[in-house]
């Protein structure tokens, strides 16, 4: 099962929906990983929409299985590709040719909904008017508040920063901007005492 | 925070101005300009914004709203652009046939409730009739920053379409313009198709201009967020009603002429306001008890806060029944 | 009034002190002997004769001081200013504000002459004389914001008004009680307060908005807020927690008089006229245990709120492990008698301590 329903937490954290079929002459739907269940979903509710629809996505290790039904359900468009680096151009182009009415549509990880959520909004659609559907894995993706670096798919808390090395705890206190949560040292007022670490949701 | 805090006063601040031309520019609109009266300069103002202007009017007083048409950026003098409108309650025939150059009175700051996204990449304006003054502010002060705006604005006739020579002339290629008389009308759903990611729609004319540009632009697919529309409802006249004011324990009257907010001002009530409009939300008011019918005609509150009984905008909405006790 | 600008530290020997006068005029934030979040707004006209509210911009004498600490951490960490694009003409109503302010009211200090955009401005705590052209960002050694706020103690968040909602879009934070700009910055009202116990629940932010929304023109508005730092230090950012969150355990029975400061943030809320966005300065003043007791009222009045504190809001403010010997020490200075109404320190007629 891909789906999973995260507890009520502060209000900067994000709140994922259901993706719905919307009116309009262009659809761009980027998708991780099982987000394509979604896609595929959405095919299902309303089989003219893919016709219009340019499809972005990146299995991961576990989409791969999805990508001849993504074909089948016969987007307009369909890019299949190793990462959201690699694609990211892709989407920018697409994003800068588009005119208002474009509806965006993001499914799968936390970190691959908010890096395409940070192209949409800075190309000018807002925020609020994204749909985004959580699936698959619960990793986060984090920013350590100390040197900036981001770590990819933290799947502990607490964890060590990949790039400066502390260990850091993760907080629900999330930034669109930076399509991440924040990481802040947790042995900061007693060095060396790291609590084991902990799966999130477990 | 200190011993004894100021309770905030009703309305925005006030400026003491002078009358200093009275420029009619066809039979219905004339444009007011003022400077102030101690010879100072305006405060700055985000264009969209507007000022309250409060009239005295044979021991009636009158405060309506007027957006701000003159340039932002020139400090010396406000000017606002005033359509004579014949049925109204009188607030627009007082300035047209009371009010002449040197004249002594008071507005209020500005206030912006209609202000541009400065987000934007491009900003498009569809304006109606006397709904084209927000934008003549906001067309200085996009100029000024370089802004990439078109207006789109539609009118009787030739003759009553204030300002339209002059905008035309100046920025050519920016300005489109629709006459009825001539059978032209705004190709709405064609304009808002093409528009680029990033564009915002703004729109001030009739509520069924808003509406329909509201309409057309959802149906396209764009966001609620990137149409922005300001409309001033003046206060309808209607039926005289009476309320009790269980605060200020005072059983006031309404007349067929005058808004509740006015009834309540006019016996010394001291009721918060900001836009009388209906639009800034300011004077919402909790309803104790009511058995009647209430006459919403605000933008602000929800259709479930209409339906509920339990909240009034008195600067435009009215009352029809027996009975009505505010929380005021 | 000629201010003596002190010569002190905010960070390695914390040289930081507060003058008798700077004492006086502290402001106390608790205006009972117990606290709980309010909206507490009221309008910033003025205060009493030499209040930190006289001033729409309040100038001590830690300024120069503080615009010193403020170029170091700029410096370590240029993040700390940002403003989004959009934010330009906000940050242009926010030195004209500052500069039109600090010059009516500090005539001895700071002067503005203006000749249509070309504009002179002369900071002579500072010793800067800039001229340059107003709205044009080429004539300014950096943007506005950063301009202007290099030279005007206390942090600035500027508000963006969309859609009924305030979005915090540019700001220069280095005096911050832990939280970071460059983390924040674009997130709306709620979003960044989402770390904030109890005042959700208790629709605090709901009332508080509503209110900021609505803040016009020509009628600015202020509040008080407050928390508590181990040491005079101004920049608690959580960039650096990792550096001065141990110095929380370095407090001692004979060292917390001296070392816990209480920290007071005196917002204020001005709408801007050229951007209709919304100016929050907030003012970080920090004053030592030992000094506040010299105040009886005051002395009192701490120990009651710190002692009634719920544990909720003693975590978030970050002191929770350090509340028993806070309290050990100020018990001493609580003899258990009432306290007058109000912030002032009523040294006239409070009585002294009677113990």
């Amino acid at each position: 099962m891909s789906k999973f329903q995260f507890p009520k937490s502060i209000t900067s954290r994000p709140v994922y929906g259901t993706l719905a079929p919307r009116p309009g002459k262009a659809h761009l739907m980027i998708a991780d990983a099982e987000g394509a269940e979604a896609l595929l979903e959405l095919a299902d509710r309303d089989t003219d929409l893919m016709a219009k629809s340019h499809i972005i996505y990146i299995p991961k290790e576990t989409g791969d299985t999805y990508v001849e039904k993504l074909q089948a359900v016969g987007p307009a468009q369909l890019y299949v590709g190793p990462s959201f680096e690699a694609a990211t151009q892709r989407i920018r182009h697409v994003l800068g040719e588009a005119h208002m009415g474009l509806q965006v549509y993001l499914s799968g990880t936390e970190g691959l909904m908010g890096q395409a959520m940070n192209e949409a909004t800075t190309a000018g659609i807002p925020h609020t008017a994204i749909q985004t559907e959580h699936r698959g894995s619960v990793a986060r993706r984090m920013q350590c508040v100390h040197c900036k670096g981001i770590t990819e798919d933290v799947m502990t808390d607490p964890f060590v920063c990949s790039h400066c090395g502390l260990n850091l705890f993760v907080r629900d206190h999330y930034s669109r901007r930076l399509a991440a949560f924040q990481g802040v040292c947790i042995d900061a007022e007693d060095p060396g005492n790291v609590p084991d670490p902990v799966e999130l949701y477990k | 925070m200190s011993a004894s805090p100021q309770k905030a006063k009703a309305g925005a601040e006030k400026l003491d101005v002078v009358v200093s031309a009275v420029v009619p520019l066809n039979d219905l609109v004339t444009r007011f300009e003022f400077k102030r009266s101690d010879g100072q300069d305006f405060p700055p103002f985000s264009a969209g914004a507007h000022t309250v202007v409060e009239m005295h009017d044979e021991g009636r007083t009158r405060l309506n709203p007027y957006s701000l048409m003159s340039d932002p950026a020139d400090t010396s003098t406000y000017a606002i652009s005033v359509r004579r409108d014949d049925e109204g309650r009188g607030g627009s025939l007082f300035l047209h046939r009371k009010v002449s150059e040197g004249d002594q009175m008071v507005i209020t700051y500005p206030v912006n409730l209609f202000s541009l996204d400065l987000r934007a990449g491009k900003h498009i304006f569809f304006a109606g009739g006397i709904g084209i003054t927000p934008f003549m502010a906001m067309i200085e002060q996009l100029e000024r920053s370089n802004g990439h705006w078109e207006l789109h604005y539609s009118a009787r006739s030739p003759e009553l379409a204030s300002y339209a020579g002059d905008l035309q002339s100046k920025h050519p290629a920016n300005v489109h313009v629709y006459y009825d008389s001539k059978g032209e009308a705004i190709d709405l759903e064609h304009l808002l198709d093409g528009q680029p990611l990033g564009t915002h729609a703004y729109v001030c004319g009739p509520a069924g201009m808003i509406k329909w540009v509201h309409d057309t632009a959802t149906a396209h697919g764009w966001p609620d967020d990137n149409v922005h529309s300001e409309e001033f409802l003046a206060p309808q006249p209607g039926k005289p009603f009476q309320v009790r004011l269980c605060k200020s324990d005072l059983t006031i009257d309404v007349g067929e002429n005058e808004s509740l907010l006015e009834a309540m001002e006019r016996c010394g009530v001291d009721a918060p306001f900001l836009c009388r409009g209906g639009a800034c939300g300011q004077c919402e008011t909790d309803v104790v008890e009511s058995d009647g019918t209430f006459l919403h005609r605000d933008h602000w509150l929800e259709g479930e806060d209409h339906a509920s009984g339990k909240k009034i905008m008195p600067c435009v909405s009215r009352f029809v029944g027996k009975s009505l006790v505010l929380d005021r | 009034m000629t201010i003596q600008f002190n010569e002190e530290t905010f960070r390695d020997d914390y040289s930081f002190r507060n003058s008798d006068w700077a004492i006086k005029r502290f402001p106390f934030p608790f205006h009972e002997d117990s606290y709980m979040y309010s909206v507490n707004m009221e309008q910033h006209r003025g205060g009493p004769k030499g209040s930190v509210y006289e001033k729409r911009f309040d100038v001590d004498e830690h300024y120069v001081s503080e615009m010193r600490d403020r170029a170091l951490v700029l410096a370590d960490d240029p993040l700390r200013c940002q403003s989004l694009p959009h934010m330009t003409l906000a940050g242009w109503d926010t030195l004209e504000l500052i500069m039109v302010s600090k010059s009516e009211d500090y005539p001895d200090l700071f002067e503005l002459h203006r000749d249509g955009n070309q504009w002179h401005w002369i900071n002579k705590p500072m010793g800067i004389d800039q001229k340059f052209t107003f709205l044009d960002e080429t004539t300014l050694p950096c943007g506005p914001l950063e301009y202007i706020t290099r030279q005007a103690q206390g942090d600035y968040a500027v508000l963006d008004q969309r859609d009924d909602m305030l979005w915090m879009d540019a700001g220069m934070v280095t005096t911050q009680a832990d939280w970071s700009l460059d983390f924040d910055i674009g997130m709306n009202f709620f979003e960044w307060h989402a770390p904030v116990p109890l005042a959700h629940e208790m629709g605090i932010f709901k009332r508080a908005l509503k209110f900021l929304l609505n803040i016009q023109q020509g009628a600015p508005a202020r509040r008080l807020n407050w928390t508590m730092t181990v040491n005079p230090l101004l920049d608690t950012s959580p960039e650096n927690y990792h550096k001065w969150g141990i110095q929380k355990t370095e407090l001692t029975p004979e060292n917390i008089g001296s070392r816990q400061h209480l920290r007071v943030e005196l917002q204020t809320f001005y709408r801007l006229p050229r951007s209709n966005a919304l100016l929050f300065p907030i003012r970080c003043y920090l004053i030592s245990f030992q000094d506040i007791v010299t105040m009886p009222k005051w002395g009192r009045r701490l120990h009651r709120v710190i002692r009634d504190l719920p544990e909720e809001l003693a975590t978030y403010k970050g002191f929770i492990d350090n509340r028993p010997m806070m309290l050990d020490y100020l018990s001493q200075f609580d003899d258990g008698l009432p306290t007058s109404p109000g912030i002032w320190p009523d040294l006239d007629t409070e009585p002294a301590l009677q113990k």
